[in-house]
């Protein structure tokens, strides 16, 4: 049985929903309305070609200049020039200038094939791009000689199996302005643009895809310094490689909840809670703790600047600065309405693909509500979940609860194999905060509801007294604490005592058992 | 007159013998003999012989037929039929007018 066989496009993401790139040999038609990245899709199909797959490659641009072209690229650092020089890569600009043409009579666009095999053959391209063919209809106004003239010259482009890439303006109702995908129609890629409450996403869907299995779903993507990246949802067949090995959560009496040792490497781990209930405490112990042993942590920070949380933590006794210094901790803050979810999401990628850190730390999730709806972000966190997970990748969320409603932490909730909640209590005119371990996937975990105090030393742990009205928390369990401690002779005398009856007791209950036996 | 004594220079684009390339050749001719007498000059280019020729003059169609001087630059694609609009085309017309 043969298989289509595909050739890779070099752009992330986009090979993995076609699973192996475009059919090899065959022209794709990428459409989309003005500015949605049709242009640059397709150079950097050559470009990546010339430089990563050795596949040189001709740019036919019937729209923009061929110099104009190199210029705007070249702030995404392909270097056209560089390439043409090599001979790696073509350019060739059909200029039709409609006022300077007269028909008459029977013609064909013979000129264009041959200036086409001229140039494939010229450098032994294998890819071919042409940016945007229908600017033809403009020029030309015999559209029916035209319409055949396309036909021939898509049949005679797999002819010299060439991959290529033919865009097209959307049109209305329609995925191109004068029908393109009428001809070609192995594979058709539709590139969006636009803008929901104001935050403008990029989407890109195979609309067709002849003879191969591909991902149906709208993938945003995004242009950045480095070209497009096509965000799909990674890996969810959930066939990640798990550790057992476990880290530290950098509160060693939090550790002592999680069977002595603290969270699995590699596991997602969700604190969520009111607000001042120290999250960012929390999540700030772990990167500390990540830290002192050498291993790079990431902290995305969407509240607080990098500055404020490493005074707030110093206060706390916590030196963060140092770790800031020795490159092991890194900080990346951002206001969530900064940008869309989508380019939130590239940027984490790529800043973890970049550093590799053993530990993510992203605080809070929640703000980023503010620029999508819930179940936006939380598709959002779930790729970001399962990307992290699939690279090994330990991840802390911290999650304001009270200000979403239950639908987030649902969602969220069962994406994470740890959960901490941080809770406020409120008796006696006083506010404590307890906390406890809500779940801990695959994990003997403590059940108490500790009290959880925050020190100028650090967070710890305190375990809690059960006295006679229920938990004794904040100052009644320290007057219960003092009273035991100054109680402390009394207490030994009562429990003298009472041993001394229990003899009594035991040597009473002796006798009459020896009575009874007789 | 200066502009009357200029010599035409006309440059046809095809691809090898096509039926429509030799109409085309045999209609210009025609033209030009009735309207420029001794004052043309047809180049003829077969684009399958210099491919490369065809990025140079913007050519896309065949035939093509390219005014090189006078200036500006016009081009009349097809096979060259209709010879009001060659004329048009090339503004013969006006030239002998003045």
């Amino acid at each position: 049985m043969q298989l289509l066989s595909k050739t890779k496009t070099g752009i992330t993401g986009l090979d993995d929903i076609t699973m192996g790139g475009l059919p090899k040999g065959r022209p794709t038609l990428v459409c989309g309305g003005p500015g949605c990245g049709k242009t640059l899709f397709s150079i950097e199909f050559l470009v990546k070609g010339a430089t990563e797959f050795n596949e040189p490659g001709v740019f036919m641009a019937f729209e923009e200049k061929a110099e104009e072209l190199v210029v705007n690229v070249a702030s995404l650092g392909f270097d056209l020039e560089k390439l043409q020089k090599d001979k790696k890569i073509r350019m060739d600009y059909v200029r039709i200038e409609r006022s300077e043409i007269e028909e008459t009579g029977e013609y064909d666009l013979d000129g264009l094939f041959i200036r086409l095999e001229h140039a494939i053959d010229s450098i032994g391209a294998k890819r071919v791009v042409l940016d945007t063919i229908e600017n033809l209809f403009a020029g030309l106004t015999n559209e029916g000689l035209l319409r055949a003239e396309l036909r021939r010259l898509f049949l005679w482009l797999k002819e010299k199996a060439v991959t290529a890439i033919i865009t097209g303006e959307q049109g209305e109702g329609k995925l191109t302005r004068h029908g393109l995908e009428e001809y070609v129609s192995d594979c058709v890629i539709l590139l969006d643009h636009r803008v929901i409450n104001q935050i403008s996403t990029r989407r890109l869907r195979i609309v067709k895809y002849r003879g191969s299995l591909h991902g149906t779903n709208e993938y945003p993507f995004l242009i950045d310094e480095e070209g497009i990246t096509v965000l799909p949802v990674t890996s969810l067949k959930l066939d990640k490689d798990v550790s057992s090995e476990t880290i530290s959560t950098g509160i060693s009496t939090l550790d002592e909840m999680f069977a002595g040792k603290g969270y699995y490497r590699g596991s997602s781990v969700l604190i969520s809670g009111t607000a001042g209930t120290g999250k960012t405490s929390i999540a700030a112990s772990f990167a500390n703790e990540t830290c002192k042993r050498k291993e790079k942590c990431v902290f995305f920070a969407f509240e607080e600047s990098p500055k404020q949380i490493i005074r707030n933590m110093r206060s706390i006794g916590m030196n963060l600065e140092q770790h800031v210094k020795k490159g092991l901790l890194q900080f990346h803050a951002a206001r969530p309405a900064l940008y869309g979810l989508e380019m939130h999401l590239a940027s984490i990628y790529k800043i973890i693909r970049e550093t590799k850190p053993s530990v993510v730390v992203l605080d809070p999730i929640t703000n980023l509500v503010s620029v999508g709806l819930i179940n936006e972000v939380n598709a959002m966190l779930l790729r970001l979940i399962d990307f992290l997970q699939g690279e090994g990748i330990t991840v802390m969320l911290t999650a304001l609860m009270g200000m979403v409603d239950e639908q987030m932490d649902e969602g969220v909730s069962s994406l994470v194999d740890t959960w901490i909640s941080v809770k406020d209590l409120e008796s006696n005119g006083e506010r404590n905060r307890a906390l406890y371990v809500m779940k801990s996937r695959g994990m003997k975990h403590s059940k108490q509801i500790r009290e959880f105090v925050i020190t100028d030393r650090g967070l710890k742990l305190v375990e809690i007294y059960i006295g006679p009205s229920g938990i004794l928390i904040g100052s009644e369990r320290e007057e219960q604490k003092l009273q035991k401690l100054s109680g402390k002779d009394l207490k030994d005398q009562q429990e003298r005592k009472l041993m001394a009856s229990r003899r009594q007791g035991n040597a009473a209950s002796e006798q009459s058992k020896l009575k009874a036996g007789k | 007159m200066a502009k009357k004594q200029q010599t035409w220079e006309l440059r046809l684009y095809v691809a090898g013998k096509t039926p429509k390339s030799v109409t085309a050749l045999k209609n210009l001719e025609k033209y030009c003999e009735t309207h420029l007498k001794g004052q043309y000059k047809i180049e003829v280019i077969d684009l399958l012989v210099h491919p490369q020729l065809a990025e140079g003059d913007q050519i896309f169609a065949i035939p093509t037929l390219v005014r090189k001087v006078p200036e500006p630059i016009r081009k009349i694609i097809g096979d060259l039929s209709n010879e009001e609009k060659v004329l048009v085309g090339l503004n013969i017309r006006s030239v002998n007018l003045v």
